[in-house]
């Protein structure tokens, strides 16, 4: 298992890139640590296959390194990497049985035969095919295969990383949670460097220690799931990362208020001049629909029932505001200004978020 | 206008698919046919098509039978989970496509595919390829072209499911807009129970080729006619519970115990399944949230503004689904709190027995 370090890193599928444009995979410059568990999320076209291919070695990049613990690794290829990979769709040998393909890995490398039994039987434990293990690939479902791969994919311990490629795509809904979980718990119990690439939230949040958020070539933010929801650092962040995502108002800040349309606000903390695009963003569940003269006079456009709690979609100045009111709260016609709890408004100047002086 | 099915069934080399099915969708409806993979969803509606003659039973249209007509001959929409477009014609062109068929003229043509190309937001792109398209522009180029024939009944097979979930949740919005100036029939099958409450309009509920409840979607949802209609309608699933009433008072296993009070003073002492749902689990005690339970937390699940709790309690695997991200140790046990007027009571039948008080006050 290794650290990662990537090293001013930077990619562009153009011999000449002239400008921040012509880059797949912008400038950055991180350190990941040994056994930790990164998700690369994003939608696509957003550079986190780009990344994830450096890693593993398909693709060198145009500039900067990449090292796994102390080793200079940028221009070796896959073999030497000492990695292993999980792919969208699974690679499963299927005239072998389930035993022969988890086993495949370590025979490859002439481990010892009591070992790898050993080893073999762990893992089908964790991925829940121990009763399949003797029978033949062929003829289980893509699940199954799917789950083997993962398996294949873990087995061996002394590898510096694995990554996944949207290893669930595959995978029928209501068996994600489930996949999505024993992997999780695999990382508690083997504690691998992990890499996985996906642009679906719940799995990059659920599985990931930190959470890599890519948007247009550029890595917006890393952070834990609480940081990604609290504190979006980048205004892309807010929107994708929830449902609905995060409301964002163009707004004038000074000192401890907000200015949106003409209706003042109060924030929680102090800011200095700030240049650029000035905007507010505050979660749904933060705001709050209210009749009386207080708070942003808005339009009650449609309420949207999803059971646990309701989805209020409001118009301010032309412009969608939602609310996420609990279940059953009473949503009058009178209803028609929106609050925001003071302590969770973030600041943004040109979409990064700008943090404030605690008051 | 309206589509009565009349006792369909489908039966595949000996294997029902689809037990005898009775229902009818009235003109300008919205209906919702919500299950798992596999429920029957869409042999269902190959059935209301013509795609496929029922073994069993008659397929009515206004009034006039149907069954084994085929569907070219009726005027009838689909659009299925994968963006099915027209790769080498324009996004114009696409969308033209059945009317060309149909034989209007240009200027009808026109005008159609511009209202159509509006609605669903694709003007600016109606000289491209369908390639060109971003995954949400394509199935939107594909409604399009469901939608430009004004036919009578539209069926729409998990259409959102090949999307990511910023798309789907952008277009889950549009659908009920669409569907309110359209005035056909929609049939929509779905897996996901939050996807039907969006749609709004009626469901029914599927599960291993049945209709197990067929009503207004909130109403479904609120009150499920039994134990399998109230998993079908939550997700993640609804927990169950083996309880007892004795007397006035409903016992919950470990010395929990709440007042049978309202609906449920009514009913005979004796064992019940309480069914309640993961939203309903809190990790905080209140006043009315009277019930705990000593659970231990199996895994986390954070969705972005939310976390999934996963539960053992004794042999049972619960869910839970709380606000919030929240970072909790695993492995640990943790306590649970239940408000009683959450709780749904389902006979050894697996008939409801009470609905859960806070559904009867909604």
């Amino acid at each position: 298992m290794a650290r990662i370090t990537l090293s001013n890193l930077a990619h562009s599928y153009l011999a000449r890139p002239r400008s921040e444009a012509d880059y797949a995979l912008k400038r950055l410059d991180h350190v990941w640590d040994d056994g930790m568990a990164y998700a690369l999320l994003g939608p696509s076209g957003c550079g986190k296959s780009t990344l994830l291919n450096i890693i593993s070695g398909l693709q060198v990049p145009s500039e900067g390194r990449v090292l796994f613990g102390d080793k200079d690794v940028t221009n070796a290829p896959t073999a030497e990497r000492n990695i292993a990979q999980v792919f969208q769709f699974p690679v499963v040998y299927d005239t072998m049985t389930v035993r022969q393909n988890l086993a495949f890995p370590l025979e490859n490398r002439g481990a010892d035969p009591a070992y790898v039994k050993k080893r073999v039987q762990e893992i089908a434990q964790m991925i829940g095919m121990e009763v399949e293990l003797d029978r033949k690939a062929r003829g289980l479902t893509a699940d199954a295969k799917q789950k083997i791969s993962l398996g294949r994919g873990m087995v061996r311990e002394d590898v510096s990383a694995i990554l996944f490629d949207e290893p669930l795509t595959v995978i029928d809904p209501h068996m994600k949670w489930e996949l999505r979980t024993q992997l999780k718990a695999l990382h508690r119990q083997f504690g691998h460097t992990m890499i996985y690439v996906t642009h679906d939230q719940t799995e990059a949040l659920t599985f990931a220690d930190k959470v890599v958020v890519m948007y247009d070539g550029e890595v917006v933010q890393m952070g834990t799931p609480t940081e990604l929801f609290e504190r979006p650092a980048h205004t892309f962040v807010g929107y994708f990362i929830g449902s609905p995502g995060m409301n964002v108002l163009p707004a004038k800040v000074s000192g401890n208020r907000a200015y949106v349309d003409g209706t003042e606000i109060a924030l929680d903390a102090g800011y200095g001049a700030l240049d650029g695009k000035i905007e507010i963003g505050v979660r749904p569940e933060f705001a709050r629909l209210v009749a009386g003269d207080v708070g942003l006079p808005v339009k009650l456009r449609r309420v949207e029932d999803v059971g646990r709690h309701r989805i209020v979609r409001t118009e301010f100045f032309g412009r969608e505001i939602n609310i996420i009111a609990p279940e059953g709260a009473s949503i009058s016609p009178d209803m028609n200004r929106v609050v925001f709890d003071a302590s969770r408004i973030n600041v943004y100047a040109d979409d990064h978020r700008v943090e404030g002086q605690a008051a | 206008m309206s589509l009565v099915l009349e006792g369909v069934s489908k039966v595949v080399d000996g294997r029902t698919h689809i037990h005898p099915t009775t229902l009818t969708f009235e003109k300008g409806t919205m209906n919702v046919l919500l299950g798992p993979t596999l429920a029957g969803k869409t042999s269902l509606m190959r059935l209301m098509a013509g795609l496929d003659k029922p073994a069993s039973g008659r397929v009515i249209w206004n009034g006039e039978d149907v069954t084994g007509r085929r569907v070219q001959d009726r005027n009838i929409a689909m659009v299925y989970q994968q963006f099915i477009n027209y790769p080498t014609l324009s996004v114009y062109e696409n969308i033209a496509s059945p009317l060309r068929l149909m034989r209007k003229s240009r200027a009808e043509i026109d005008a159609a595919v511009q209202k159509t190309a509006d609605l669903m937001r694709l003007t600016p792109m109606l000289d491209r390829k369908p390639l060109e398209l971003s995954g949400g522009q394509q199935q939107r180029c594909a409604l399009a072209r469901a939608l430009v024939k004004e036919a009578g009944l539209v069926l729409l097979d998990e259409p959102l499911a090949n999307l990511d979930y910023k798309l789907r949740e952008e277009l889950r919005a549009e659908i009920p807009k669409i569907f309110e100036e359209s005035g056909a029939i929609f049939v929509y099958a779905t897996t996901e129970p939050e996807e039907a409450l969006l749609l709004g309009g009626n469901t029914a509920t599927m599960w291993e080729g049945r209709v197990t409840q067929f009503g207004l979607t909130p109403e479904v949802y609120r009150k499920p006619v039994d134990a399998t209609t109230a998993r079908v309608f939550s997700d993640p699933p609804i927990n169950f519970l083996p309880i007892s009433k004795t007397g006035d008072r409903l016992l919950f296993g470990e010395g929990q115990s709440a007042p049978a009070s309202g609906p449920l003073a009514a009913l005979p002492d004796g064992r019940y399944t309480a069914g309640f749902r993961p939203n309903h689990l809190h990790l905080d005690a209140s006043p009315r949230r009277t019930i705990a339970f000593r659970t231990k937390l199996h895994v986390t699940e954070i969705t972005g503004s939310e976390t999934f709790l996963h539960l053992d309690h004794g042999d049972a695997r619960w869910v839970g689904l709380v606000h919030g991200v929240h970072d909790l140790e695993l492995e640990r046990p943790l306590t649970v709190y239940l408000d009683p007027a959450h709780v749904y009571l389902f006979g050894p039948d697996g008939m409801l027995a009470a609905p859960a008080a806070y559904a009867l006050a909604a």
